[in-house]
């Protein structure tokens, strides 16, 4: 069952990123529509590989670097489909797909763990979980958004407007898209560390347990509000402000890769 | 049921024969109802645009007869001698004509590939011919089709997106920067005749605020009140360049009126908000050491042309697409017309029919004797009942098919060998 929906999350995303590609090529409304319906589909079969990995853990997939990166991919994924409705705007598509497409098919080649439920379980820790991949995925989604910024921002610059350029986002718009999804991403992990300590102090009667992971995600909460807040004052606005949240989302990979991997104790894998 | 169109265009004619035979909404009026009252055409539309001056009509007999006595009549209404007229009309029938007014709306025999004004001037002489009652079933057929056309050829291809002269150019790439220029405040340094093209295209895209610098203060007070801006004194340069996201200069002079320096100390003033110079003057009007600035986008005149160079390509490469959506909807077009002509073909055959039977009956009953009423109707109803069957089902059967005009051509020849003396439907 859960290779059939591999499968169909596969063709769907492959799909999809061929429509929206497809979308940004050639302008073709009916193209990029294609490609938002595709990657619902998508998310709908990655929601049911998701589901039978859940059931066989009795909680989200989090354990295991497998479980992460395909719910990484899978939030990303919703993240990105929100932003295009919200903003009605397809041709960003093109540039998160290839980021979706590889969280997931290395999802399903790194080394997952069996299928047994880890010594963490219950709602409120899945919601942790859950909220602070999905910050991740909308830091991620904010970086993409951000390099897109600075490649139309240098073309137009350097009066290279070709096809593409015409179908992008204009940069005010790209930079609001930023802004949305770092907005996103901070009420998440703000959220998702809360439910932490709460967990943390139902598990063990006290909320505090130092590991570097705490003081990580403080500093990746300290700086996106500062990219927010700089984002809005005209003199950062743009450029500078896409850089810093480029520059933020290296402070997430680093504390989603090398603080999770060797300081954290608790937290390997989110 | 034929369509007839007699008409010149920016092609075919010079620009001092087109101001000749040009309609105003008036005189469109008055044409398509001497057209009609003179029994010339029984259905009429007038398009005329800077372009192109085109009647469509649909005339009661003959297209060929129809087309020359629509060149006198042009010729007459102009007065305009009809040797000087010939040689720049052109005159095309059905098919062609209904093909020709697709690519019109569509913009593909446009001057400029692709302008979008023609659809709305399309949609227009619409509008005056049909309140006029001057269109019938053929021509409100045929030019909803070619609205529908227009469209969708706007809507899924890229022939009339891209900018298509340094006006346009300029706004769209500021749109590049802002997004929607509502909410955005311009300021236009010299009030020329290309500045008042991009101030016009600000306007419609409802820009908030306008100022207006220029040396001579009546030539600037006049452009601020035309399109509801305010005038800035040509010396106050400090507090003009901290306002605006977009400038827009076009002033004559030798210098550049823009120099780095007072740009970089404007942009510091302004907190380096971005700012899109459109330097349309000639020499340029802006320091080009001042493009290096940060959020700052400087486009002078040959960039814009460049760009508008890039999409007339563009837009070339959007033809083979729009002329298919065309040749579709010539088709659909043609299949509905023939349907029509067809019910008009075998209700005149049906007739025909019923009456060649009554005379055939009438002379063949009386040879055989004894043949009471009820016996004679019963032979006419089995007549009847034959004849539906062998002609007028088959025929009516084509009606829903494809390729129709190939098919009723069949038809049309069943007419020719029983009504050869019949006026066409």
């Amino acid at each position: 069952m859960n290779h059939l929906f591999f499968l169909l999350t596969l063709a769907a995303y492959v799909g999809s990123f061929a429509a929206y590609i497809g979308y940004l090529v050639s302008g073709r409304d009916w193209s990029g529509r294609l490609g938002s319906l595709l990657l619902a589909g998508g998310l709908i079969a990655h929601y049911f590989a998701l589901l039978v990995r859940a059931r066989g853990l009795h909680t989200v997939p989090y354990h295991d670097l497998s479980g992460s990166m395909s719910l990484f991919g899978w939030l990303l994924a919703l993240t990105y489909l929100s932003l295009e409705m919200f903003h009605r705007q397809r041709s960003v598509g093109a540039f998160v797909l290839p980021f979706v497409l590889a969280f997931f098919a290395v999802s399903q080649i790194a080394p997952a763990d069996r299928l047994a439920a880890p010594p963490a379980t219950g709602v409120i820790f899945a919601f942790h979980v859950t909220l602070s991949i999905l910050a991740y995925a909308a830091f991620g989604l904010s970086c993409v958004l951000s390099v897109i910024y600075l490649a139309e921002q240098r073309l137009l610059h350097k009066h290279r407007v070709g096809d593409v350029v015409w179908r992008l986002p204009s940069l005010d718009l790209l930079d609001r898209m930023s802004q949305s999804s770092v907005l996103l991403g901070l009420i998440s992990i703000g959220i998702g560390t809360a439910l932490g300590f709460v967990w943390v102090d139902r598990l063990t009667g006290a909320v505090w347990h130092y590991d570097p992971k705490y003081v990580v995600t403080l500093l990746v909460l300290v700086a996106y509000a500062f990219y927010l807040r700089l984002a809005r004052n005209p003199t950062w606005r743009g450029a500078r402000a896409s850089q810093l949240c480029i520059f933020n989302f290296a402070i997430v990979i680093f504390s989603f890769t090398v603080v999770n991997l060797f300081f954290s104790h608790a937290h390997r894998y989110f | 049921m034929e369509i007839v169109l007699v008409g010149l265009n920016h092609r075919s004619a010079p620009v001092e024969v087109r101001e000749k035979v040009s309609f105003t909404n008036d005189q469109a009026r008055q044409a398509a109802e001497e057209l009609r009252s003179r029994g010339i055409l029984s259905e009429t539309l007038v398009l005329s645009t800077c372009n192109r001056s085109e009647v469509y009509g649909v005339p009661p007999e003959s297209s060929r007869e129809t087309a020359a006595a629509l060149s006198n009549y042009l010729s007459n209404f102009h007065s305009v001698q009809l040797e000087l007229l010939s040689p720049s009309l052109y005159h095309h029938y059905d098919r062609h004509a209904v093909r020709h007014l697709f690519r019109v709306a569509s913009g593909l025999d446009s001057m400029m590939l692709g302008e979008s004004e023609i659809l709305g001037q399309v949609r227009e002489a619409y509008r005056v011919a049909y309140d006029q009652g001057a269109t019938g079933p053929v021509l409100n057929r045929l030019f909803q089709g070619a609205l529908e056309v227009g469209k969708r050829v706007r809507t899924e291809t890229e022939l009339g997106t891209r900018p298509m002269s340094a006006a346009s150019a300029g706004v769209k790439l500021a749109e590049r920067i802002f997004g929607k220029l509502q909410e955005r405040t311009a300021l236009v340094l010299g009030a020329g005749m290309i500045s008042e093209q991009v101030v016009a295209q600000l306007r419609d895209r409802e820009i908030v605020r306008l100022f207006v610098m220029n040396r001579s203060l009546d030539r600037a007070e006049h452009l601020a009140h035309e399109y509801s801006g305010k005038v800035i004194p040509w010396d106050d340069w400090e507090s003009a360049l901290i306002l605006p996201d977009v400038i827009v200069s076009s002033v004559s002079s030798e210098e550049p009126v823009l120099k780095r320096a007072v740009l970089e100390k404007a942009m510091a003033s302004r907190g380096n908000r971005p700012l899109f110079v459109m330097d349309l003057g000639m020499p340029r009007n802006v320091e080009p050491a001042a493009a290096g600035l940060y959020n700052f986008y400087l486009y002078n005149i040959d960039d814009l042309t460049q760009i508008v160079q890039q999409n007339r390509s563009a837009r070339e490469s959007e033809v083979p697409r729009a002329e298919t959506i065309v040749d579709e909807h010539v088709g659909k077009f043609l299949t509905w017309q023939a349907s029509v002509e067809l019910i008009g073909i075998v209700e005149a055959l049906r007739h025909k029919l019923k009456a060649e039977r009554a005379a055939f009956i009438r002379e063949r009953a009386e040879r055989i004797p004894g043949l009471t009423v009820a016996q004679r109707e019963q032979v006419e109803s089995l007549i009847d009942e034959l004849l539906e069957k062998m002609l007028l089902d088959p025929a009516r059967r084509l009606q829903g098919e494809k390729d129709l005009r190939r098919k009723i051509q069949q038809v049309e020849a069943i007419r020719e060998l029983f009504l050869p003396d019949r006026e066409r439907p």
